[in-house]
């Protein structure tokens, strides 16, 4: 057994506070962003102009066939050709989770879209509701709250890949924990301390949605 | 800004030895594939039988394996790989640490398929799980009636029937394992990724390396699809699966 000092955890608070903040907010705007652009690309898929939902349909399986850290690596190359100028990796991981989510999230939206009856699509029509607001008022609601449990959990995977920004050097949680190991020179007891971290904040997650599937299955 | 195309640039010399930028892809594109393929068969076998123990009548099994799965499943690949990497030798027998250590040979790539492979068996195990009560029950019932023990109603009637129904989800985690296997760049294994980093550093000709590579992840996901959709065919149980693919 090596011998271990886990009196380090105490001083490297802060800096575990700081990154996790920043891996909490880059799960918050890309799950917000994902689930935003993954609906209208859903919606896109699902549409009936042919080529609107090849591009969509491409775009998806583009993303979803693609390993996350060579997309991480991508989008930090290639965003500063299209803005023109450099732009730091928390900005980039940002853009990138948002981009390469959505297309995860739109897959949870399709089934959702798709799992709700056709009869109620025809009954909104039948009120005199237009396509748009059928889909706003009508189709979307059921789908979001049929498929709100696996939002989530695609939220916990999120959350979890987000640690990947270590690819490119952003300050998350992660990189937080490498910093202080390598500068007290407690590598181990930070590693652990980062894996118990993310352990209890998903596995809480993953429970509470766990009994969010009871609450919100729609009676029938 | 503008970028300076160079197609060439697979042929060409790395800057710092004999090699070129192609062999470091055919190095990169071997170490992916031995690390997917080793973590697969490490994942199937521990997966299939830790599903197998969540369904089982006795409650410490049943919680022994949920234990498994939740480990596994809450915790990033990343800081698992680091966990194997750097912590659990710190938890050996110090013969067996320092051995590890210091003497282990290609230790980069065994941590990364042990990971690799422990993480992947976690979802192998809810797959089966969900594909084993999706049968119905007097399946087991029947095999029990008949006078099998449990685990002979497991090996010769429940796992069969099972592991045919979850080969479909089964091909989506393979074809994971292969885009999870990227994560092992970051404990040193010379796979895609890392050859790819190394090469873009290397040559800055950043657009032509992630093509080259993006491709080479495409033709591996696209390989493990259609074996999987041909073990799939063979496999098929008359009149239970109605499926073509």
């Amino acid at each position: 057994m090596g011998e271990f000092d886990f009196s380090v955890w105490g001083p490297s608070l802060p800096f575990i506070r700081d990154g996790l903040l920043f891996t909490l907010r880059l799960t918050l705007i890309a799950m917000t962003g994902g689930i935003v652009f993954g609906t209208l690309l859903a919606l896109a898929r699902l549409s009936p102009i042919v080529p609107l939902s090849r591009v969509a349909g491409a775009y998806v399986d583009l993303m979803r066939s693609v390993p996350l850290v060579l997309v991480i690596l991508w989008f930090f190359l290639v965003i500063p050709y299209l803005t023109g100028k450099p732009v730091g990796a928390e900005v980039s991981a940002i853009i990138t989770f948002t981009a390469f989510e959505a297309a995860f999230y739109c897959e949870i939206m399709r089934s959702g879209i798709q799992s709700v009856s056709r009869g109620q699509v025809h009954a909104a029509h039948a009120l005199g509701l237009t396509q748009a607001q059928a889909m706003i008022h009508v189709v979307l609601p059921q789908a979001l709250r049929n498929m709100l449990p696996v939002l989530l959990t695609q939220t916990i995977v999120l959350f979890q890949d987000t640690s990947l920004v270590y690819a490119i050097g952003a300050k998350d949680m992660l990189k937080a924990a490498d910093v202080v190991g390598k500068n007290y020179n407690r590598p181990v007891e930070m590693i652990v301390l980062s894996a118990l971290i993310y352990f209890a904040i998903c596995f809480s997650l993953s429970l509470a949605v766990r009994q969010l599937q009871k609450r919100v299955a729609i009676v029938r | 800004m503008n970028y300076h195309w160079n197609w060439g640039i697979f042929g060409e010399q790395v800057k710092s030895g004999d090699e070129t930028y192609l062999d470091w892809l055919i190095t990169g594109l071997g170490w992916t594939l031995a690390v997917s393929l080793t973590a697969w068969l490490l994942a199937l076998s521990i997966g299939i039988a830790v599903g197998a123990l969540r369904t089982t009548p006795s409650r410490f099994l049943v919680a022994l394996g949920t234990a498994w799965v939740e480990l596994f499943r809450n915790v990033p690949l990343l800081v698992q790989m680091f966990l194997w990497f750097f912590v659990v030798p710190e938890f050996l027998p110090r013969d067996w640490s320092l051995w590890v250590k210091q003497e282990m040979p290609a230790k980069e790539f065994v941590t990364a398929a042990l990971c690799l492979g422990f993480f992947t068996s976690a979802r192998v195990a809810e797959q089966l799980r969900a594909g084993i009560m999706s049968l119905p029950r007097g399946q087991r019932d029947a095999a029990l009636a008949l006078g099998f023990t449990l685990p002979q109603a497991y090996r010769h009637v429940i796992l069969p029937q099972a592991l045919r129904i979850v080969i479909p989800p089964l091909t989506s985690e393979f074809m994971n394992v292969f885009k999870n296997s990227s994560v092992a760049f970051a404990i040193g294994v010379m796979e895609l990724t890392f050859q790819a980093r190394q090469m873009q550093e290397d040559s800055e000709q950043g657009i032509e390396t992630y093509l080259a590579v993006t491709l080479l992840y495409f033709i591996c996901a696209f390989t493990a699809n259609r074996g999987m959709a041909w073990i799939e065919a063979r496999t098929r149980v008359p009149g239970l699966i109605a499926r073509t693919s």
